[in-house]
C-alpha cells in the first residue's frame, strides 16, 4: 500500500524525523485557511502516487493568500498522468542550500534491509545511478540487531556529506529504519532530503510503502484509501475479497492460483488476445466467489470474452461449474465464455455445464485451445 | 530416492486442530506420510483422529520424535510457530500459512540461517515426494513416482506443468512449493543444489515467475554448479509494472524483476525456457526421450 506524500510524513514526524510544518486539504478554501495559519511563503503540493508532479505543474510556490488560491485551484481536480488530484499538502517553504537523497528498502535478493545515501538529490534514483553510480552508498542492515549509529556515521562518511551535519543526516537515517521496521514499511524513500540555508536536516518529500499483509497491526493505516489511486473495478474486487488487477484488454480471465492466472494471461497474449484482467479466485474457491468473481470482470465494459482456466486441486471443478451457472441465472452476461475445467472432479463440472445448456458457453480441454478459442471469440 | 520428505518424514503440525489444518493432515496420513503429532497451545492432550495434539513443539517433538514441521496457522501468529519449531529442533519447517508480515519473514530468514533448520515456504503449497510423503495441500492424485524434479514459486501452476509432464510419462523425484512471498525460506539455489545430489533426480525443471531476482541468481548458480539438465518456466510476461500479481513477491519494480529479463537469464545459462506449460513438457520429452 502507498501513501500519499503527507501520510508518510505523518509518520515521520510520529517518529522523530524532522519535516517542516504543512495541511491537507481537499479544498481551495480548506487550501487557502492552511497557508493562512501556517504563514507564507507556502508550497502547494498535488497528492498523487506518481512521481514528476513538479514538472507536471502539480507543485507550486504561493507567496500570498491570492497566489495560493489560484495555485490551489489548479492543482485541484487536476489530472496527472492519469491519476486525478482529490487533495493537495500545503506546506511552509523551506530555503534549500543542499539536496541529499535517502532511503530504507528492503532488499529481496539479500534479504535484509538497504540503507542507502547520496549528495545527488532532487532527480530520478535512476538518473543518478546513470550517470555517476558511484554517488549512490548503501549498505545492509541485520534486521536481528538493527540500525546502529555506526551505519549511519559510514554512510555519510562515504556519501561525502559536509562536516557539519554528518551526525544529524546519519541520525535522520536511524529514524527512517525506525519507520520502516516500526510501521512495517517495505520502503521509505526521502528525495529530496534537504539541508537549509540555517544548516537543519529536513525530509522535504517522502515516500511510503506498508506491506499490505502487515495491516492487522496497524488499524489507523489500513483505514487510509487513497481514491485517486484506486480503479473502480479493482475496489469493487477487493471488497468481494478477490484479487484483481485491471488491465486494458478485451479478453476477461478467470483462473485459481495466482502463477495459473499469470501463465493464462501469458498464453491469451501469445494467441494474439489481450487480457483484460488478472483475477484469482483462489484455492478451494467455492460457487459464490465465482458467481461475484464473473460480476467483477463484465463491470469492464471493454470484455468481449471471458476465459475460465481451472486446475482444480483443492477447488473442485464442479464447484466452478455451479458458480458460472448461478452467475447466468443472476447476470444473464452477453458476452461468448470459454471454459476449460482440468483436474479434480472435471469430468462432473463439464457434465454440469453440459446439462445447464448455457447460452454461448464453450468448453474447451487444454490451457492452449482454451487461449485460441477466446482470443478469436473477442475479436 | 527423493528430497525433503520421503519415508523418515516423523511430521508434526501446528494448527492440526483448525478446519483446513485438520482437513490437509488427514490427507496427508491417507496418502502414508507418517504424521505423529500436532501442536495448537491450550488443546494438548487431545487428538486428532487418533493423533496426539502437544501444547508445545517441544513436547511434541520429546514425546513424538517429530523431525518435520507443518505450519498451518493463521499469519499473525505463524512467525512464532516457525521459531518455535526452530527452537524445538525441528529441521524441516514448511510454511504453508499466506500472507505473513515481510518483517516477520525477514526476522526469521536471518535468524534461520544462523541454525541449521530450514524452511520451505511460507505462502507455498509444500513438498510432495511420490509414493513416499506429502507434507502440504499439493494434490497427490496427479503425480506419480519418477525422476523429474520440480521446484515452483507458484502452486496451481506447479499443478498444470506436472500434469502435463505426467500426461507424456514422466514422474516426479519429489515437487517442492517454495512459495510466491518476498522472503521465501528457501531459494530455487537451496532446492536445486538438493535435487542435483539427488541420484534419482535426471532433469530439474524450475517454475518462475516476475518478481525479485531469484530466477537470475539460479540462473548463475545453475551456470557454474549444475551438471543435470535444467528446464524452466517463468510466468507473468504480461503483467504490468507496480501491480502486485496476487503473490505479495510477484511485483516487477520499475525495470527490476521481469519474465523477459528472467527468461534471458536462464538461457544464456544453459537453460532451455519453455514459453508456456505445453511447450515444457514437450521440451522434457527431447531431453529424457519420450514415455509414451
Amino acid at each position: 500500500m502507498d501513501l500519499l506524500e503527507y501520510q508518510g510524513k505523518q509518520l515521520f514526524r510520529r517518529h522523530g524525523v524532522p519535516v517542516p510544518d504543512g495541511q491537507p486539504a481537499t479544498s481551495v478554501k480548506e487550501a487557502v485557511e492552511a497557508a493562512e495559519n501556517l504563514g507564507f511563503p507556502v508550497v502547494i503540493k498535488a497528492q498523487v502516487q506518481i512521481g514528476g508532479r513538479g514538472k507536471a505543474g502539480g507543485i507550486k510556490l504561493a507567496k500570498d493568500a491570492d497566489e495560493a488560491e489560484q495555485h490551489a485551484e489548479a492543482i485541484l481536480g487536476m489530472d496527472i498522468r492519469g491519476f486525478t488530484v482529490y487533495e493537495v499538502y500545503v506546506e511552509k517553504a523551506s530555503s534549500i542550500a543542499e539536496e541529499y537523497y535517502a532511503a530504507i528498502v528492503f532488499d529481496r535478493s539479500a534479504k535484509k534491509p538497504m540503507a542507502m545515501l547520496s549528495r545527488m538529490g532532487g532527480m530520478e534514483v535512476e538518473e543518478v545511478a546513470e550517470r555517476d553510480p558511484e554517488a549512490m552508498r548503501m549498505l545492509h542492515v541485520d534486521p536481528l540487531t538493527g540500525f546502529q549509529d555506526f551505519h549511519g556515521r559510514r554512510l555519510a562518511f562515504e556519501a561525502g556529506i559536509a562536516e557539519d551535519i554528518i551526525r544529524p543526516v546519519g541520525a535522520m537515517l536511524g529514524r527512517l529504519y525506525d519507520v520502516f521496521v516500526r510501521e512495517d514499511a517495505t520502503l521509505v524513500e526521502v528525495n529530496p532530503l534537504l539541508v537549509t540555508e540555517d544548516r537543519k536536516v529536513v525530509a522535504l518529500d517522502a515516500k511510503v510503502t506498508i506491506d499490505g499483509n502487515a495491516l492487522f497491526r496497524h488499524p489507523d493505516l489500513a483505514e487510509l484509501r487513497d481514491l485517486s489511486a484506486e480503479d473502480p473495478q479493482e475496489r469493487m474486487a477487493e471488497e468481494r475479497g478477490l484479487t484483481y488487477v485491471k488491465l486494458d484488454g478485451n479478453v476477461g480471465i478467470l483462473g485459481n492460483g495466482a502463477g495459473l492466472v499469470m501463465s493464462t494471461l501469458d498464453v491469451v497474449a501469445q494467441a494474439g488476445g489481450r487480457p483484460a484482467n488478472f483475477l484469482d479466485a483462489g484455492g478451494g474457491s467455492k460457487a459464490e466467489a465465482i458467481t461475484s468473481a464473473v460480476d467483477v470482470i463484465l463491470s469492464d465494459d471493454k470484455v468481449r470474452a471471458v476465459l475460465f482456466n481451472i486446475f482444480g486441486g483443492i477447488t473442485r471443478c464442479d464447484e466452478v461449474a455451479k458458480g458460472l451457472i448461478e452467475a447466468f441465472r443472476q447476470i444473464e452476461p452477453d458476452v461468448p465464455f470459454v471454459v476449460r475445467l482440468d483436474g479434480t472432479n472435471d469430468e462432473e463440472g463439464r457434465r454440469l455445464l453440459a446439462e445447464a445448456k448455457l447460452p454461448n458457453v464453450h468448453t474447451e480441454t487444454t490451457m492452449l485451445g482454451a487461449a485460441e478459442r477466446v482470443v478469436e471469440l473477442a475479436a | 530416492m527423493s528430497i525433503l520428505v520421503d519415508k523418515d518424514t516423523r511430521l508434526c503440525v501446528a494448527g492440526i486442530t483448525g478446519r483446513e489444518g485438520t482437513f490437509h493432515t488427514l490427507r496427508n496420513r491417507d496418502y502414508g506420510t507418517n504424521v505423529v503429532s500436532g501442536v495448537t497451545p491450550g488443546k494438548g492432550g487431545q487428538d486428532v483422529e487418533g493423533i496426539p495434539v502437544f501444547d508445545t513443539f517441544h513436547a511434541a517433538v520429546a514425546e513424538t520424535g517429530a523431525n518435520t514441521a507443518m505450519i498451518f496457522v493463521p499469519p499473525r501468529f505463524a512467525a512464532d510457530s516457525i521459531l518455535e519449531a526452530e527452537d524445538a529442533g525441528i529441521e524441516l519447517i514448511v510454511a504453508i500459512t499466506e500472507g505473513i508480515p515481510a518483517h516477520d519473514e525477514l526476522l526469521v530468514y536471518n535468524h534461520l540461517i544462523r541454525g541449521r533448520s530450514r524452511l520451505v515456504g511460507p505462502n507455498c503449497p509444500g513438498i510432495l515426494s511420490p509414493g513416499k510423503a506429502n507434507v502440504g495441500i499439493i494434490p497427490a492424485q496427479f503425480f506419480k513416482e519418477g525422476n523429474v524434479g520440480l521446484v515452483s514459486r507458484s502452486g496451481t501452476l506447479t499443478y498444470q506443468i506436472g500434469n502435463e509432464l505426467a500426461q507424456r510419462g514422466f514422474g516426479n523425484s519429489t515437487i517442492v512449493g517454495i512459495g510466491g512471498d518476498p522472503v521465501p525460506g528457501s531459494s530455487f539455489i537451496d532446492i536445486i543444489e538438493l535435487f542435483e545430489a539427488d541420484p534419482e533426480t535426471k532433469l530439474i525443471v524450475m517454475c518462475g515467475e516476475i518478481g525479485g531476482s531469484a530466477e537470475e541468481e539460479a540462473a548463475e548458480f545453475i551456470g557454474r554448479h549444475v551438471s543435470k539438465p535444467v528446464l524452466a518456466y517463468i510466468a507473468g510476461f504480461t503483467a504490468p509494472p507496480g501491480k502486485t500479481m496476487g503473490h505479495a513477491g510477484a511485483i516487477v519494480s520499475g525495470s527490476l524483476g521481469t519474465a523477459a529479463a528472467k527468461a534471458e537469464a536462464l538461457e544464456s545459462h544453459g537453460v532451455r525456457v519453455g514459453r508456456n506449460p505445453t511447450q515444457v513438457s514437450e521440451i522434457a520429452v527431447e531431453i529424457l526421450g519420450a514415455r509414451v
